[in-house]
């Protein structure tokens, strides 16, 4: 009888030991390279919001294999991410990892930051001036959103200030593109030689866009900027990757939609409460995220809205 | 008041549940914190959990240090008193209204510690609150971050600003809409060297000088609180007062328009 129970916990606690991602398994986000153009790759995330199951993959990094080593962009949510992004690179090309470019101070961009400790990480100076002043709360937010996934990961502030300019590796010309909207400083990169747009935050593709550090009349003015190029590939930080520019077109219709009908029911003397369940119309239906993103976006960009509505009477 | 509930709290531990809570309903939030909260705050009344009384909040909360909340407890009829409750904040009530000439609805935004249950209780004439809400998830810190007014070198010289507007009466009851923002750092006195400092007492009175709605604020509201409520002025009222005081004596006063009676001007 003892000794039955005994057996029943010892294979219990096999059982825990064993089941490969469940109890004690360890987490692993299986990341694989795609081929998007002649020497760039990317590793393609969900479309979802940062959850204790895909541990932050939501983003869409990528890399260039050129003549002068590898150029990496975004470094993804965790420590583990970048370590995986690192080793995933190494089964495409035994070249050295030539630079990493951060794209803006959200939390998926550069909290793989560690796995690239030995070379030098660029971001624009207001992105470095943001995780400086932002980092530590943003990771701690994203251990409570993601959980064990984060183990180990501490911020690391970009290490190399860029700004615009052409910059070559190799064979590719890239364009870093400074911009503003989306946060106070995002980096978009046109690689001139594949016609490859890594555009980080400032697109997004079937994705509703996050707006925490939005300013969403001079995030029209980037898309402006960004339309004109000549575009094979547009790689979104999050959503699908895409050959042509209707993402361009979606993140324009989506901002301008959201900044009309929060702005028209402040006009209407709308709580900001009454502005959490406003009906979204259909054609953004199918957009990841769509309920979750637009609520918070309520939180973003309802305060100034309303400020603006209010006269002073006293 | 925190003194109360602590003491609240050990008696309820101690007596275990009162007669009152015997024979209450389940809270349906399952809150750790109801049984100390529910004698503290309605005495030995009764209560009763009731979908009539709506809270419209976000099921996360963003921004902690600024949630926006609506409560609705107009499908009661009238009611006397309304309290927003948050259970798990270092203090718990954020607000009591009195809805003397007005819908018993009122929206504000209030700083949440911790992921918590967000309650309205409206009291009807009966003397029955009825109680409604919903869980608010939340990174939390909202009630420890300090307030970004001292920021400015100047924001003394902003306190007690008040931004409003009325809109024209409208729907069935023909209660007209006021919104309004005052600016004040409304100081919790968690942060370590910075007293309490909040505004305690607001109220919207009609021209003549009557009450049309009275709040008596407490920690939890947001900094440069904003309000919003559903009131309802005579016919002849050309202006509504704002009139509130802090906790160190500070005044509101301010003169809020109503627009859509300028041409009844004799």
């Amino acid at each position: 009888m003892r000794l039955g129970a005994m057996r029943a916990l010892l294979s219990f606690l096999l059982i825990l030991v064993a089941a490969p991602g469940w109890a004690a398994g360890p987490l692993i986000y299986g990341l694989k390279p795609t081929q998007i153009a002649p020497d760039t790759y990317v590793f393609e995330g969900t479309r979802e919001h940062f959850t204790r199951a895909n541990g932050g993959n939501i983003l869409n990094p990528g890399f260039i294999v050129t003549g002068d080593g590898v150029i990496v962009i975004q470094s993804g949510p965790s420590r583990r991410f970048g370590e995986e992004m690192r080793a995933a690179i190494r089964t495409v090309t035994d070249k050295p990892i030539r630079k990493v470019f951060i794209g803006n101070l959200h939390p998926d961009y550069w909290l793989g930051n560690q796995a690239f400790a030995d070379v030098p990480i660029a971001a624009l100076p207001g992105t470095i001036e943001g995780i400086k002043a932002e980092g530590k709360g943003m990771t701690e937010n994203m251990y409570r959103l993601v959980g064990d996934w984060m183990r180990g990961t501490e911020p690391v502030v970009p290490t190399e200030a860029v700004y615009g300019s052409t910059v070559v590796y190799g064979s590719h010309r890239l364009r870093l593109i400074p911009l503003e909207g989306h946060t106070a400083a995002d980096l978009a990169i046109y690689d001139e030689t594949t016609r490859v747009l890594f555009a980080g935050g400032v697109v997004f593709s079937d994705r509703t866009p996050t707006t925490p550090h939005a300013d969403i009349a001079k995030w029209l003015k980037e898309l402006d900027e960004l339309e004109p190029l000549d575009v094979a590939v547009l790689v979104p930080n999050h959503g699908r990757v895409r050959r042509d520019k209707t993402a361009i077109a979606q993140t324009r219709d989506w901002l301008t939609w959201l900044d009309r009908i929060l702005r028209e029911r402040a006009e209407a003397g709308a709580d900001m409460a009454d502005a959490l369940n406003l009906p979204i119309p259909d054609r953004f239906q199918s957009l990841g995220v769509l309920h979750e993103e637009y609520q918070r976006s309520v939180a973003h960009l309802w305060p100034r809205i309303e400020r603006a509505a209010l006269p002073r009477v006293n | 008041m925190p003194r109360l509930l602590i003491a609240a709290s050990i008696m309820a531990a101690l007596a275990g549940p009162t007669l009152a809570a015997q024979a209450d309903p389940p809270d349906p939030l399952a809150s750790v914190m109801w049984d100390a909260l529910r004698p503290e705050l309605f005495g030995s009344a009764p209560i009763t959990f009731d979908d009539r009384v709506t809270v419209t909040a976000p099921a996360n909360a963003e921004d902690a240090t600024a949630v926006p909340v609506l409560a609705d407890a107009s499908a009661l009829g009238r009611v006397e008193e309304m309290v927003l409750i948050s259970d798990l904040n270092p203090f718990p009530v954020v607000l009591r209204y009195h809805p003397v000439a007005a819908k018993p609805v009122v929206g504000t935004r209030i700083r949440v510690q911790q992921a918590t249950p967000v309650r309205a209780a409206a009291r009807t004439p009966d003397g029955v609150w009825h109680i409604g809400g919903r869980l608010v998830d939340a990174a939390g810190g909202g009630c420890t971050a300090p307030p970004v007014t001292y920021a400015a070198r100047d924001w003394a010289d902003h306190v007690g600003e008040v931004q409003a507007r009325a809109w024209p009466p409208s729907g069935d009851d023909k209660t007209a809409r006021v919104r309004f923002r005052v600016r004040h750092p409304m100081d919790n006195g968690l942060i370590a060297g910075i007293p309490a400092y909040f505004i305690e007492t607001l109220s919207l009175r009609d021209s003549n000088g009557t009450d049309l709605a009275r709040i008596d604020v407490l920690e939890p509201v947001s900094e440069n609180p904003v309000f919003t409520l559903d009131v309802t002025p005579a016919a002849a009222s050309r202006a509504l007062t704002l009139v509130g005081r802090d906790t160190q004596g500070g005044e509101i006063a301010a003169t809020i328009p109503l627009p859509w009676t300028q041409g009844a001007l004799p």
